[in-house]
């Protein structure tokens, strides 16, 4: 006799009980971004830190200028600038332990030399001498990502490898609005939470990918509730704030070191510049909009924020900008010599061993340019 | 730890061997993909790995091929050697720019501070009876792209031989595993001293006087019946396996085509951007003054891969061969 046969005696069971996997409200970000300046928890914050963050500050602001300068004189093929950004790049290096790893996007150098990279080397694949112009396990810099989002299934797959080998490292990965759109911005969302890798995302919202604003990038209700979907919690922080920025980040860290898993952090900032020196970004956007962010400014809130409380004097600034101008002419001195290259390079990292193709054809271009020499 | 022993084992059986022994003896080798962990895979190559080694070692992921490899770029930089599955053939394609843009060329980019070395098994080809997307020869993408070794085993001792050298390998290899031959067996026995194949060599698997068939991954066994039954017709062909695609092995094939004046090249993968006429370039810059003829391709025709009622259709067969064979201007001869 089938069920549909003894259908009179067949009482339906309820199916099993459901609930929701991961109680969501934990999960939120706050309404608004989190701030620390010029709020009741700026009493809060370490003077130390406070100072050292404005001085990576003044630091960036004027290796951001310099970068983009030397593009004007040719040393720089191209340079998208992170002025108005400083706030998270250097937040973001400061967050982090050595033997954590930062994966940044190509917009980052600042990130990258906040951490102790050479700004020349970090200054490598835009000057286009080589792509990656650092051993990225020397200051634990994966490197620098062109293509949008691809490096976070990266930072995951290192994190979730450092925890099975019992080592403590977390990995911080940077990305920006537009990036929260390509496929592997959630599929490594997606593979962190479920292998709770300690790994922190961090989405510097400066509210362009290059002309495309923000809402023709999505619906969410703010980039920080992807989080949700994920099961992990989603953070909302005034980018622009040093303190702020650092506070949430460093909490993210601390919780992915303790086994806590992933977060998801959204900075809200402004790309100040153009998408890059070769972009024209009046062609979408006003100068208004761009003056008030020019007021809210990283290196203007921090530096309002320790003059008030008397841990910034006029010497302590002029100390800050010293410091940066040495930078400066440094970066400028050793980017005016031409970098010293090997065409040979060219075949000898393709793989291991060169495969006989690749002698093949090295020795042809050594070859064309033995004739080039005789000529 | 228990051996059952496996008297003769198939390729599949070989593969989950080679990746045992492999994991046996390096503590960084981690297996993960789709279904690999509690199911053994779809075709049951990654059988008991997590069960011996743990689901640490062989790994359920979620189902998303850019994160796997994604992921396992990741985890190579920190140390580990990921053997990654992508399902089907057709299926690894959403991996591509993982594959493309990082795998492929990291190395490269960092001057040789961060190999990658990741196996990514893909399970290709046809003749299973598959539906849509489950078929493809996907081989030309892989050789197209500079810093990816390609390798295809065509019998049981080379899945093992080729497959331990790929996972020992510090560069990416695409490990393509002719998905027909999953169930083939030879006199390979994984009882007896099991040998590593170093990648990059072709081998000659029968040899001839009249011509080549140069050939690779399941177009091999075919390869090999069609110079059986071309013995009724007078010709005595030798079959050249070239088990790796890239690198490819010049010498092997050259020096083959050179003994016998004519080449056909055999692959299920379309024949117009395919890796025959890569192949074909090759014998015919190396031994044009020696070759009798032009070098031919027997390939898939140029479309999309057939519904499974109509594939065999699509692949060459021994007759296709043999008709290619019969085109290489014998008359030129008498």
């Amino acid at each position: 006799m089938t069920v549909m046969e003894q259908r009179g005696a067949y009482r339906p069971s309820p199916p099993p009980a459901w609930q929701p996997r991961t109680d969501p409200a934990p999960l939120l970000p706050d309404a608004q971004p989190y701030r620390v300046l010029g709020t009741e928890a700026a009493a809060q914050a370490d003077p130390g830190l406070l100072r050292r963050l404005y001085a990576e500050l003044v630091r960036g602001r004027r290796y951001n200028a310099q970068a983009t300068a030397l593009t004007k004189q040719g040393r720089l093929a191209v340079y998208p600038s992170s002025t108005g950004q400083e706030a998270c790049e250097v937040a973001a290096a400061l967050a982090l332990k050595d033997r954590d790893w930062l994966f940044p996007s190509y917009r980052d150098t600042l990130a990258a030399v906040a951490r102790g990279l050479d700004p020349v080397q970090a200054l490598t694949l835009l000057r286009g001498d080589w792509h990656t112009g650092y051993d990225p396990h020397e200051h634990r810099v994966a490197p620098l990502c062109t293509p949008l989002a691809t490096q976070l299934p990266h930072a995951v797959g290192l994190a979730h490898a450092a925890r099975l080998k019992g080592d403590d490292v977390v990995a911080l990965a940077l990305v920006g609005d537009g990036g929260t759109s390509e496929g592997d911005f959630h599929e490594a969302l997606n593979f962190a939470a479920v292998w709770q890798a300690p790994v922190v995302f961090l989405v510097q919202n400066n509210g362009f990918a290059i002309s495309v604003p923000l809402a023709k990038q999505t619906a969410a209700p703010s980039l920080a509730h992807k989080a949700v979907g994920y099961g992990m919690p989603g953070r909302l922080v005034d980018g622009n704030d040093a303190a702020a920025v650092h506070e949430v980040l460093s909490d993210a860290v601390r919780h992915a070191r303790a086994g806590g898993g992933p977060t998801l952090v959204e900075a809200i900032t402004y790309r100040v510049d153009a998408h890059t020196n070769a972009d024209d970004a009046t062609r979408y956007r006003g100068d208004a909009e761009v003056q008030a962010w020019r007021e809210h400014d990283p290196i203007l809130l921090l530096e309002h924020e320790l003059t008030e409380r008397g841990l910034l004097d006029e010497a302590g600034k002029q100390a800050a900008r010293d410091a940066a101008e040495t930078m400066a002419a440094d970066l400028r001195e050793r980017m005016n010599q031409d970098p010293v290259l090997d065409p040979m390079d060219l075949f000898d990292h393709v793989y291991a061993e060169p495969t006989p193709q690749l002698r093949e054809q090295r020795a042809q271009l050594q070859a064309e340019i033995d004739a080039e020499g005789t000529h | 730890m228990t051996t059952v022993a496996l008297k003769p084992a198939t390729m599949a059986q070989a593969l989950t061997r080679a990746m045992r022994d492999a994991m046996a003896a390096d503590p960084a080798v981690h297996v993960m993909g789709e279904d690999v962990g509690t199911l053994g895979g779809v075709f049951r190559v990654t059988d008991g790995l997590a069960k011996e080694f743990g689901e640490d070692r062989c790994t359920d992921t979620p189902l998303a091929e850019a994160g796997i490899l994604g992921t396992a770029v990741g985890m190579a930089m920190y140390g580990l050697r990921p053997v990654v599955e992508m399902q089907f053939d057709a299926f690894a394609y959403p991996a591509f720019e993982q594959l493309i843009s990082h795998v492929s060329r990291m190395r490269n980019r960092t001057r040789g501070a961060m190999p990658l070395p990741i196996t990514i098994r893909v399970p290709y080809g046809g003749g299973i009876g598959g539906v849509e997307h489950h078929s493809d020869s996907s081989e030309a993408y892989y050789m197209a792209t500079p810093g990816l070794h390609v390798v295809t085993p065509a019998t049981v001792a080379d899945a093992y031989g080729l497959l331990r050298a790929a996972i020992a390998s510090d560069d990416p290899v695409v490990f393509l595993e002719p998905k027909r031959l999953y169930w083939s067996k030879d006199s390979w026995n994984p009882d007896e001293p099991r040998t590593v194949e170093p990648i990059g060599r072709a081998v000659v698997r029968r040899s001839g006087r009249s011509a080549t068939l140069v050939t690779y991954g399941p177009s091999v066994p075919v390869c090999l019946e069609a110079a059986e039954a071309a013995r009724d017709e007078g010709w005595d062909l030798e079959v050249v396996d070239l088990r790796s695609l890239v690198p490819f092995d010049d010498e092997t094939v050259s020096a083959s085509v050179r003994r016998t004046g004519r080449a056909v090249v055999v692959h299920e993968s379309g024949g117009f951007g395919g890796p025959g006429g890569e192949i074909a370039a090759r014998v015919t810059e190396r031994c044009f003054h020696h070759l009798e003829a032009p070098v031919l391709r027997v390939a898939g025709f140029d479309i999309p891969y057939p519904p499974p009622m109509l594939e065999r259709h699509h692949l060459p067969g021994v007759d296709r061969i043999l008709d290619a064979v019969g085109r290489l201007q014998w008359e030129a001869e008498s």
